[in-house]
């Protein structure tokens, strides 16, 4: 809402040295979010004058239509004078603003009489954009009325200040220079002249026409709904300038005195108004619900299909408009409308809401219906309206028809304590009851201090105030809020984080360790992402949940895996110059629930108690299910090339150390499976296993998926469910038991294996632990060999064993006893002989 | 050691006499000085002190002497050999000094040169300004609360006094699931966390709970969809507007340092009735910039105080559709965007900065904000 200082000066009488600058401070300190104050002209010095145009030869010579005008500027300011001039949109006898020479324009534009065009132009014709009144740079500004001679910088406003406010949906009331002007005049402690609420003084209606009969279906749409008739209106009639200039300052443009004049009584009043051409009306004009599939043409010209939940203005010929939010073309004014039936109405906030929903149209009717017109405003603007229709456009009026529920002002109880009691701090009842009165309550048990409980009845243009914490606010904010104290809550003691939260932020820290940067990438992903990665129809990350409304069609649907994104950051980084990217993320994924597959019916519980638990139930069975992940990216060297020597590739083995190192750190141990696993390299990726269940995956990526991501070959990643992850370890806390340090010598054996190459190390590891028994400190594979001299389609797997016994040094008998049994468990579980036996 | 030579004359024994003994042991002292290094020592140790060295030699002929004369000349053998021993013994503790020495300043490298053969890892700066906003109420006795991001629009919404045809719903543009008539959102705010603390935890509520939540905005330098914020609750018996004000006081000071304090201005949020803007006073500035031309403030643009978030008591609305009685408790909810705060903290220019996941730009926050 853009309001001109002088324009409130209408209704709160400033004093002059008060500037827009203050005004805003005390509006912002009142709750009011003054966005900018700018004023009309700024940077204008020295005169401006209203010169009538007397001569215009046209300079056809040059590429442009140029004029060299003589232009009368009345014998105080040297009679007429020469000004050549490149607008050409008025004629003789149009009276025009003037910069004469030694004026400085806005922008610091200095007037000097100089020679262009082959004549000496003595001054400059004004546009609005040189005056900085507005961008309108298409022509000169053409006075509608004036005098010659006359000071122009008063007859444009210039020097006004503008304030721009951002209102806050509950405050409807300050959409209208009359709303704002009670928040001034309050905040200066002035007193407040709401000149809307007084009737314009209006003929009576002369009987050479009938007022225009009116009618409203149901009151729960529409409470009150008023119709004002004028007619031999004279639609040539011109906008007065005073009017033209307000709208300007407001943001609107000049269209006709008829649709001006509504315009100004809605940002004067906050009324909105609608003129309806009787010419074209067709029996009484009625409020209520539109016929299910009628169509209107809205005057915005697009055509619109009617629900039965909209609400309309129809008559006897159909729907003339949406109620609240737009008139229709088919009874617009026109530049021939003589006959005027002017609308004002109250209608039901929610239903104006939802109209303007369905429909996609956001109007400066709607918005302000949206948040509550004044109650009772209706009858007044609309006769201030057409007390400046019969001013400034002549005609007969012919009288004014209405329809009204009857209205009941809210009423609230509350304690007179409420307020200190909320603020912190003292606030008398006496207090409380004089700001109250300030904003326009009425406030009943206020007498003295005494009083425990005020009944106050609410002002019908503060529909906002329902309960008692909206008079808090009114009380609080109205002394400022800087008045409050300031000191802590007294609190017995928290639990601190969630084991799972401290875990979580144990794993962030222990990858940053790691040499991985942590990435926060955004969860969307497309079906081209799904096609990159190479998976089947059956695969989970193809259940993603879809927006309705996403950002971008590439990418309508929520991640099923972190890997996509990563792989654009990689993307991102490389191309950025970055040769080693080494990333990870924590972050939710989403997939669709079998519940959801069933189609689902919505559920809203009641806001007024606590929902029951089989509401809750419901409500969390709508929900995608979205567990946390927890995935790294791994390109390039993972010890770089240096003075020290060639550096060494990131490769599977590091991807399969970060994911099972991840979770060893909050001691869930998980177990390397050779799975087939889409995008990696079917032959190089590890499933992460503890016991059956599969927490993530861990590998070099497949050849095919890097080529699509445009990602250097053997890069390697891992993705992990952090929520399962989190609930084993949760799972397993606390079970750690201190190991025993056995001091006694340790027997350190090598053992060397062949065996068919299928076979896993990790099987064969198990096998010689199994077989070897409690005597058995850790096994460890050493060396791979696979050539000429073992058999072909087999391996040699070579061990490094450490043995030790808890209380004494082991004998070269028992040594050898454990390693046959080793032995004999990797020839029984794995066919594994001794190499060289 | 020879046996004595009675024929012998020992008044004939030239190598035992005095003189010639300080001779030879002067050569072995010169000699031994005159050693450089170990290996040098190891020859003058067998020129002077070997089977054929001249003390050796003239210390074979004392058993040839007279009796009389062999304790003597014993006495001056041993103490010439004792005082070249020693000699060697003391150099060559020195050259082994010496040589050690040497062996480590051989062996000096160039420790200016390159040590990083791994890389560097770093945490997200939102992520680490998160924890450490939370820690600040964690200090306090807050908990942390969380709640999912796909949320019913019950929670993001209705049951923040937001209802179905509430201007402040459209407001917010929102990502709908699956469909506008799903109930289902990518919540908006964080602030259906506070319905499900009260929900789901025993009077009274203290909890802060930071989290990512989504709008329907292109992704500029001023604007994502995808943002963090960080929301706090209290709800307690008596708990007053003084409190909130005392506690975003006592946020502003841990989180920009002593003497920075916060200012309310009256607003809206449907959920909380008073409701109010944080601003935090500029902590660069302090507020000095204000009308002072000469030195403007970029961090707060002059004008003193920087806009942080919203805040206010909790709706009675919000309470009783927790079930919980409005005339018995009262609560304080704020929140403020996570971004916001690294941007005028960290003097980050850009929003996409934080988005795009350019690891030099992590890199630079390290593991802690």
């Amino acid at each position: 809402m853009r309001v001109s200082v002088q324009w409130l000066a209408s209704y709160v009488d400033l004093p002059p040295e008060v500037r827009g600058r203050e005004i805003a401070e005390r509006l912002i300190a009142a709750g009011l979010e003054v966005e900018s104050v700018e004023t009309l002209g700024a940077g204008l010095q020295g005169p401006l004058t209203v010169g009538k145009v007397v001569r215009i030869e046209e300079l056809t010579e040059f590429k442009k239509p140029i004029r060299w005008c003589q232009v009368d500027l009345g014998s105080e300011h040297g009679g007429t004078r020469g000004i050549v001039c490149g607008a050409s949109n008025f004629i003789v006898d149009d009276l025009v603003v003037i910069a004469t020479p030694g004026t400085i324009l806005p922008g610091d534009f200095h007037i000097a009489a100089r020679t262009t065009y082959g004549h000496v132009s003595d001054g400059m014709i004004c546009s609005e954009r040189e005056l900085a009144l507005g961008e309108d740079h298409a022509g000169i500004i053409v006075l509608p009325d004036g005098t010659v001679g006359d000071d122009a910088v008063e007859l444009l406003g210039l020097g006004d200040e503008i304030l721009d406010i951002a209102v806050t949906p509950d405050r409807g009331y300050a959409l209208s220079v009359r709303g704002i002007a009670r928040e001034v005049a309050t905040s200066f402690d002035l007193p407040f002249n709401d000149h809307a609420m007084a009737l314009a003084d209006l003929p009576a209606p002369e009987a050479t026409d009938a007022p225009w009969p009116c009618d409203v279906d149901d009151a729960a749409i529409c409470e009150m709904f008023t119709l004002r008739r004028i007619t031999g209106f004279d639609p040539s009639a011109t906008t007065p300038a005073w009017m033209r200039r307000r709208l300007t300052a407001a943001g609107m443009r000049s269209i006709s005195l008829a649709v001006d004049v509504t315009n100004f009584v809605m940002l004067d009043t906050g009324q909105p108004l609608h003129a309806f051409d009787g010419s074209k009306l067709r029996g009484t004009v009625r409020a209520g619900y539109a016929a299910s599939d009628t169509r209107l043409t809205t005057i915005d010209h697009v055509e619109r299909v009617l629900s039965p939940d909209d609400i309309v203005i129809r008559d006897d010929s159909g729907p003339l408009g949406l109620a609240g939010v737009m008139g229709g073309f088919s009874s617009e004014i026109d530049s021939t409308t003589t006959d005027i039936v002017l609308e004002a109405a109250w209608f039901t906030p929610r239903r104006v809401a939802q109209t303007a929903r369905r429909h996609r149209l956001a109007t400066e009717a709607s918005r302000r219906f949206e948040r509550g017109v004044d109650r009772v405003l209706a009858p007044y603007a609309s006769a201030k309206a057409m007390q400046l229709l019969l001013h400034y456009g002549g005609g007969s009026y012919v009288g004014f028809t209405a329809w009204e529920s009857p209205y009941e002002p809210t009423r609230i109880v509350m304690a007179s304590s409420l307020p200190e009691r909320t603020a912190g701090m003292a606030i008398s009842a006496g207090v409380v009851a004089e700001r109250l009165t300030a904003v326009g309550c009425e406030v009943a048990g206020s007498q003295g201090d005494g009083a425990d409980h005020f009944t106050v009845l609410v002002p019908s243009w503060r529909p906002d105030l329902i309960d008692p914490a909206d008079l808090v606010e009114e009380v609080l904010r109205l002394g400022g809020y800087d008045e409050l104290p300031s000191h802590l809550p007294a609190i017995s003691g928290g639990r601190g984080l969630t084991e799972r939260q401290r875990k979580r932020r144990r794993l962030g820290l222990w990858l940053a360790g790691a040499g991985l940067t942590e990435v926060l990438t955004y969860p969307f992903m497309g079906p081209a992402d799904i096609a990159a990665l190479r998976i089947d129809e059956e695969d989970d990350r193809q259940r993603g949940v879809t927006l309705a409304n996403p950002l971008s069609d590439e990418q309508p649907q929520l991640r099923t895996t972190l890997l996509p994104g990563l792989a654009a950051v990689a993307r991102r980084n490389r191309s950025r110059g970055a040769d080693d990217v080494l990333i990870s993320e924590m972050g939710r994924v989403f997939f669709t629930t079998k519940y959801h597959d069933l189609g689902t019916t919505v559920i809203r519980p009641a806001t007024t108690s606590r929902p029951s638990e089989d509401e809750l139930a419901a409500l969390e069975e709508l929900l995608p299910h979205q567990p946390e992940h927890l995935a790294g990216l791994l390109i390039g060297q993972r010890v770089r090339s240096g003075w020290w020597g060639e550096g060494s590739p990131v490769d599977w083995a590091q991807a399969a150390a970060l994911a099972r190192g991840c979770a060893l750190e909050i001691g869930v141990h998980l177990q390397p499976r050779a799975v087939h696993y889409a995008p990696f390299h079917p032959g190089r990726v590890a499933g992460l296993y503890l016991d059956d269940i599969c927490l993530g995956y861990a590998g070099e990526l497949h050849p095919a998926v890097l080529l699509h991501w445009g990602l250097p070959p053997r890069s390697c990643a891992f993705e992990l469910d952090l929520t399962v992850l989190l609930d084993a370890s949760v799972a397993v806390s606390h079970q750690t038991q201190a190991p025993i340090i056995a001091t006694a010598p340790v027997a350190k054996e090598d053992i060397a294996l062949v065996l068919d190459a299928g076979i896993a190390a990790s099987d064969v590891a198990a096998a010689l632990t199994d077989g070897g028994g409690d005597m058995v400190e850790s096994v460890r594979l050493f060396d791979v060999y696979q050539g000429p001299q073992v058999p072909a389609g087999q391996r040699s797997l070579a061990f490094s064993v450490r043995l030790r016994a808890e209380d004494h040094t082991l004998t070269g008998e028992e040594i050898s006893q454990i390693r046959e049994l080793m032995l004999a468990a990797a020839a029984q579980r794995c066919g594994a002989v001794l190499r060289g036996s | 050691m020879s046996a004595p030579n009675r024929s012998y004359d020992p008044v004939g024994v030239a190598a035992l006499e005095p003189q010639a003994v300080g001779e030879a042991v002067g050569q072995a002292l010169a000699a031994i000085e005159a050693a450089r290094d170990l290996t040098e020592l190891k020859d003058v140790r067998r020129d002077h002190t070997g089977d054929k060295s001249a003390l050796s030699l003239a210390n074979r002929e004392i058993g040839a002497l007279p009796p009389a004369a062999k304790a003597e000349a014993g006495k001056r053998m041993g103490e010439a050999r004792r005082s070249v021993n020693e000699a060697l013994e003391r150099r060559e503790g020195d050259l082994a000094v010496e040589r050690d020495l040497r062996v480590l300043r051989e062996e000096t490298i160039d420790v200016s040169m390159p040590t990083d053969r791994g890389h560097t890892g770093g945490r997200h700066p939102l992520t680490t300004m998160m924890e450490r906003m939370s820690e600040v109420f964690l200090l306090m006795g807050y908990e942390i609360a969380e709640g999912p991001e796909a949320e019913a629009e019950w929670f993001n919404f209705d049951a923040l006094n937001i209802g179905p045809d509430h201007p402040a719903r459209t407001m917010q543009d929102t990502f709908f699931v699956d469909s506008a008539e799903s109930g289902v959102v990518l919540r908006t705010q964080t602030s259906p966390i506070q319905m499900r603390a009260l929900l789901e935890r025993p009077l009274p509520v203290y909890v802060v709970a930071p989290g990512r939540v989504y709008r329907t905005d292109e992704l500029d330098a001023t604007h994502t969809p995808v943002f963090h914020q960080i929301e706090g609750l209290a709800v307690d018996e008596g708990i007053t507007m003084a409190h909130l004000k005392g506690t975003l006081d006592h946020l502003a000071t841990m989180m920009f340092g002593e003497g920075i304090s916060t200012r309310l201005r009256p607003s809206y949020f449907p959920f909380t009735e008073p409701s109010a803007e944080i601003d935090v006073l500029c902590f660069l500035c302090r507020g000095e910039s204000v009308g002072n031309l000469g030195s403007p403030c970029r961090t707060c643009g002059s004008e003193g105080w920087i806009e942080w978030g919203g805040c206010g008591m909790v709706n009675p609305r919000v309470l009783e559709a927790a079930g919980i009685d409005p005339d018995v408790y009262s609560g304080f909810a704020f929140g403020m965007g996570v971004e916001r705060t690294l941007m005028f903290r960290h003097g980050v220019t850009d929003m996409r900065d934080m988005v795009e996941g350019d690891v030099r730009f992590t890199r630079a926050f390290g593991i802690e904000v």
